[in-house]
């Protein structure tokens, strides 16, 4: 069941050859095959979407990433908004944390502290300044979080910044020869309405949304190459204290015999005696009956027109044999 | 505080994890039982605590914190609390002269900016002592609610701004920690409140997140309670994360039963 554990091997510059993907459907081959999901996810470079969410957050599958880059031997530049550098920092090991460069903008993002400590130009400041690099070699930027950028920045200049950054190298006017940028942008999809996270999905090379069952986080994997088919991919992973990935065939398979009862949700409407819903025949018929204590045009006309009969009526009386009739005026006592 | 839920989360006084945020959620049910166990829990723990209260008076904390076995204002006195009467101190912010800012600033603003001001009187509040002994455990602040700060006027992202800097100083640079009380309006409407919500919920360690019973009131069962482990520390099975229980509130106590295991209905 469990798959081959990944112990990154060191992946050349660009990840060249290993593109070979499963088509969409979902990643079930071999251990070579499987491995091949970070590859592909790190071969490419641009713009990298990460899209969390509460329930399965996605520092870890970030930080996962960033150590595969690491190991390949890159530069990792880490734009820290939302955690703090050790926290960011524990659980790699001294070799993989000499090669992160921690923009630390957790401390005093807005300067509220006045510790002189803030970065000049806040964090569009510090992406701009990565974008003029000089040293040569593929480079790995993390933003954790975009969520946090967007929150504080206006959607057009972030996305003209992100496009900046991540398409540096097919720039010509740089002469230098730089290598490839790949920017790993770290979304928490809730905070934001679907036109900010529209235009960064329409920026990404790649989109990587999380998700899972009760013992099992997946990625849905969206990659879009030039002239080529976007492919769809499903992955099931997760992931070790070390931050490795520990890659999965599939769905776990135990789970929907034994659902946890705990999680385990009963729709109170099931098993009820009496209909709660309406078919679209019962509907019409219900809204069509007039209900006997509606007051409608129609009663109201027949109950103010006379009705025929109505202006000859007399009324009979015929007294009874036991009737006792008053002889007496009962206006009598009144002396009119 | 409610031993019950120290067992749920597994903590006690002696022992309370430090550098954490738990976010406290309440949807379409109060939750504010959840701030009383707080409180009285690191009242308990001999932790130095600052309590920016916005909801009820100092006394009704006081009442329902004597319930639970901890006198807020001996606390106060011994200097282990400090207490933000928000009820009181917002009338301060309109009669008094204007030389320093009042931590509820912002409610002169027409446009209110930042809650600095209320930052700083945190900071000032949970800064260690300077004579260097310290008399208690560790810091933590506790506000009740910061889905009022939203009614009164305070943009979702000043909010987010403001935890972000509590958590900065508070977990981070004092190791202490967080407690906040968000309401979930349940109402797809409220955008402000939901990206409080949510992005309080991306910041913090622990989610209790308390609901009304789907079918309604109930008199044996008050509502259920949903414990959330977010970047666990060891990692555990997935499984574990996330546990679901019903409660009772009771007058000094709340009991936690599985779902369905009520003992009325056993």
């Amino acid at each position: 069941m469990v798959g081959g554990i990944m112990n990154a091997p060191p992946l050349s510059p660009g990840g060249g050859g290993l593109w070979a993907m499963t088509p969409s459907g979902g990643a079930r081959g071999d251990t070579g095959r499987k491995s091949e999901m970070m590859d592909s996810l790190l071969g490419l470079g641009g713009l990298m979407l990460l899209r969390d969410s509460v329930e399965w957050e996605g520092r870890s599958l970030l930080k996962a990433l960033i150590k595969k880059s690491a190991l390949s031997g890159e530069q990792v530049h880490i734009l820290g908004c939302e955690v703090s550098e050790e926290e960011f920092r524990e659980g790699f090991d001294s070799d993989i944390n000499n090669r992160l460069v921690y923009h630390d903008f957790f401390r005093d993002p807005l300067n509220w502290s006045k510790t002189g400590e803030t970065l000049p130009g806040g964090p569009l400041g510090a992406l701009t300044a990565m974008c003029k690099r000089t040293d040569p070699g593929p480079v790995t930027i993390a933003l954790d979080s975009l969520s946090w950028l967007l929150l504080h920045l206006p959607c057009t200049t972030l996305c003209q910044t992100l496009h900046a950054l991540s398409h540096q190298n097919s720039c010509p006017s740089d002469s230098s020869p730089v290598g490839q940028v790949r920017v790993l942008g770290l979304l928490h999809e809730e905070l934001h309405g679907p036109g900010p996270v529209g235009a960064l999905s329409s920026l990404a090379q790649t989109e990587v949304a999380l998700g899972g069952t009760m013992s099992q986080t997946s990625a849905h994997i969206l990659c879009r190459r030039p002239r080529q088919r976007p492919t769809h991919q499903t992955q099931w992973f997760c992931i070790l204290p070390d931050f490795s990935l520990d890659l999965q065939e599939g769905p776990p398979v135990d789970s929907p015999p034994h659902p946890d009862p705990h999680t385990l949700r009963v729709d109170p409407t099931t098993h009820l005696t009496f209909n709660l819903h309406l078919s679209k025949e019962e509907r019409e018929a219900r809204d069509s009956l007039t209900l006997p204590f509606q007051f409608s045009s129609e009663k109201q006309q027949a109950l103010l027109r006379p009705g025929p009969g109505q202006a000859t009526s007399h009324i009979f009386y015929e007294p009874d044999t036991y009737d006792d009739l008053d002889q007496e005026d009962p206006d009598d006592d009144l002396d009119i | 505080m409610f031993p019950e839920l120290n067992n749920l989360l597994n903590i006690t006084p002696d022992r309370a994890e430090q550098g954490k945020l738990t976010l406290l959620c309440d949807a379409k049910t109060d939750g504010s039982f959840l701030v009383h166990h707080f409180l009285s829990f690191y009242l308990k723990a001999n932790c130095k605590v600052c309590f920016v209260a916005l909801i009820q008076s100092f006394s009704h904390y006081n009442i329902v914190g004597q319930k639970l076995g901890v006198s807020l204002t001996s606390a106060r006195e011994r200097g282990q609390l400090v207490f933000l009467e928000g009820l009181k101190s917002s009338v301060d912010v309109f009669f008094q002269a204007n030389e320093e800012p009042h931590p509820l600033q912002f409610l002169r603003e027409a446009n209110p900016g930042n809650l600095q001001p209320l930052f700083e009187f945190v900071r000032e509040a949970l800064k260690p002592e300077e004579n260097g002994e310290a008399a208690w455990r560790c810091p933590v602040l506790l506000v009740d609610d910061l889905s009022l700060l939203l009614s009164l006027g305070v943009g979702a992202v000043a909010v987010l701004d403001f935890v972000h800097y509590c958590r900065a100083t508070v977990c981070w640079e004092l190791k202490g920690n967080m407690v906040v009380l968000v309401h979930d309006s349940g109402d797809a409407e409220d955008e402000e409140n939901d990206i409080l919500l949510n992005g309080l919920s991306h910041q913090s360690h622990l989610i209790l997140r308390t609901e009304g019973l789907a079918t309604g009131f109930c008199r044996d069962v008050h509502g259920q309670l949903r414990i959330l482990w977010r970047r666990p520390s060891q990692p555990t099975a997935p499984r574990d994360r996330s546990l679901t229980y019903q409660y009772k509130i009771q007058d000094k106590s709340v009991s936690f039963f599985a779902k369905g295991m009520s003992p009325a209905v056993l």
